[in-house]
């Protein structure tokens, strides 16, 4: 298989091209314009339809549409863009698309920054739009990663019959590393659930929109709760170092797990005992990575570039609160790893409070 | 043996395509690397970097927290990442652009080559990226000089700016040969 260095934007959209996108719909906005920018001439070349917007909510709306009509479609944004689709992707749950979304997270409130961040935990996987709903969300750390996500991501929501996040970061979608292509997907569009031209007399239209308008509620909803649970049972993904015989775990996603990775290998090379788990779902939460921890660790500790330290509350959870937990929550930037190491010593050694949720 | 490189200079000096060129080498070389770009919004004259990391094992961190080689290819790149390089570490300065009394730390070696003008006198001054490179192959035991010039031609290739090769191997070799 081919070999290419590229950026991981750009591995996002062409794994989601080879995967068999073929509608993308978005409206550019750093750090994620290479996401479109790939698809407006790669979608050309393989016979698909690129659309820029006249705005995130028509862009979000397009996939809706085109989606239910059996092709599989994406969109992409960041930051406010991506605040911007969640309505049209509630409307996907309730209709039960299986379309696919990524978003590249820059830091900040509102407008933010260009650069890369992590604060964006709790609208990705805490809802985002309204109503009782998660979406099956995939945290990529690394550029292969980007690509693999985004050409399995079709798969995993037609499954479901659920839309997926990949929820990316400014670093991941920036940085470049080798890349592995694999083979080009075929889809065909022509699926039992889309919705079809129906000749007049022959049968009823199909209609796809918010499914409890059609449909007794309570059957419904029982339908779809025992999905969720199914999905928050099956889906569980992560990726766990050293965690045996640690001290201390870190807990950490996306470019922040890289960091803190490395910080594990500088560690145990000087006999601090550092573990890792990453997530490789955001939601589910990988909440049976937790289960192994061992009972002589003396704390957890999440990695995030945010304030609030915005997944800790997540750790909790997995835990019990049976272990101490921190968030090392360094804002724009992810603690540099003698920054990290320095910590979980602090940690070690019961020299600081533990973090409170928010 | 992770090797972290930063190629640092103002946008518009070409360091990010010399980091871009590095890596291309190392991944034909059967290397492990990534690249992490940082850039203000200007196309020239901002502060421009990349993070280069190369190893023999996969990389984690694509940060490069404590670089082995700094290129700086203007005085801030100096003035911003010296103070967190290893010990023993190595700078290759393009002393055209950074004053030759600059004051460097006395456990870095530092490899001062007035790439620029160098350039300007071969004709290309946007070749001085090309001319520093040539000097960091020299002095650093990341990459040969064979392997470099072969694979920095078939980077360029890739991009449709092979026809440029001829000049940039003297370029390089200009770089190289200096000290």
């Amino acid at each position: 298989m081919e070999t290419k260095i590229i950026k991981g934007n750009e591995a996002l959209a062409e794994g989601a091209v080879r995967g068999g996108c073929r509608f993308y719909a978005g409206y550019p906005i750093t750090p994620q314009s290479e996401i479109l920018e790939w698809m407006s001439w790669r979608q050309k070349e393989v016979g698909g339809v690129f659309v820029q917007g006249e705005s995130e909510i028509a862009s979000v709306n397009m996939v809706f549409a085109a989606r239910a009509l059996g092709a599989r479609a994406m969109t992409s944004s960041s930051g406010p863009g991506f605040s911007l689709k969640q309505e049209g992707i509630a409307y996907w749950v309730s209709a039960g698309v299986p379309a696919v979304v990524a978003c590249v997270q820059r830091f900040g409130i509102g407008d933010g920054y260009i650069s890369a961040g992590q604060d964006n935990y709790w609208q990705a996987v805490k809802g985002g739009g309204n109503g009782d709903y998660h979406l099956i969300t995939l945290a990529p750390n690394s550029v292969q990663e980007c690509l693999d996500m985004a050409y399995e991501s079709f798969e995993l929501a037609e499954k479901w019959m659920h839309p997926v996040l990949i929820l990316s970061d400014g670093t991941i979608g920036q940085m470049m590393e080798p890349c592995t292509m694999p083979v080009m997907k075929e889809y065909d569009m022509d699926q039992p659930w889309a919705a079809k031209g129906t000749a007049i007399g022959e049968g009823e239209n199909k209609v796809i929109t918010d499914i409890t308008y059609f449909q007794d509620i309570d059957e419904w909803n029982a339908g779809y709760i025992e999905k969720m649970r199914k999905i928050q049972k099956d889906e569980q993904r992560w990726e766990e170092f050293n965690i045996d015989d640690a001290d201390v775990i870190l807990v950490a996603y996306g470019i922040s797990s890289r960091v803190a990775q490395r910080s594990v290998e500088i560690a145990r090379k000087k006999g601090i005992k550092l573990g890792l788990i990453r997530p490789i779902t955001l939601w589910p939460y990988p909440r049976k990575a937790f289960e192994k921890i061992n009972k002589n660790c003396k704390g957890i500790v999440t990695l995030e570039m945010n304030m609030m330290g915005q997944m800790l509350e997540d750790v909790k959870i997995a835990v019990s609160c049976k272990f101490p937990c921190y968030a090392l929550a360094t804002a724009q930037k992810v603690a540099p790893t003698d920054e990290v190491i320095a910590f979980c010593q602090k940690v070690m050694d019961g020299k600081v409070k533990e973090t409170e949720v928010f | 043996m992770l090797n972290e490189i930063v190629c640092a200079g103002l946008g518009g000096q070409g360091v990010l395509t010399a980091g871009k060129i590095m890596m291309h080498v190392a991944l034909e070389k059967g290397l492990h690397t990534t690249w992490f770009p940082s850039y203000g919004n200007e196309m020239r004259g901002g502060a421009a970097n990349c993070n280069v990391m190369i190893s023999d094992n996969k990389v984690a961190s694509p940060y490069a927290d404590h670089p082995d080689v700094l290129f700086a290819m203007a005085e801030r790149a100096v003035d911003t990442y010296m103070k967190t390089m290893k010990k023993g570490s190595i700078i290759i300065a393009n002393s055209t652009i950074i004053p030759k009394d600059k004051e460097y730390r006395d456990d870095i070696t530092v490899i001062k080559v007035p790439a620029t003008e160098l350039a300007q006198k071969f004709g290309n001054e946007r070749s001085a990226n090309i001319v520093l490179l040539g000097a960091m192959v020299k002095h650093t035991c990341i990459f040969s000089k064979e392997d470099f010039e072969k694979y920095m031609c078939s980077y360029f290739e890739s991009q449709g700016k092979g026809k440029r090769n001829e000049q940039n191997i003297k370029a390089f070799e200009i770089g190289y040969n200096y000290i």
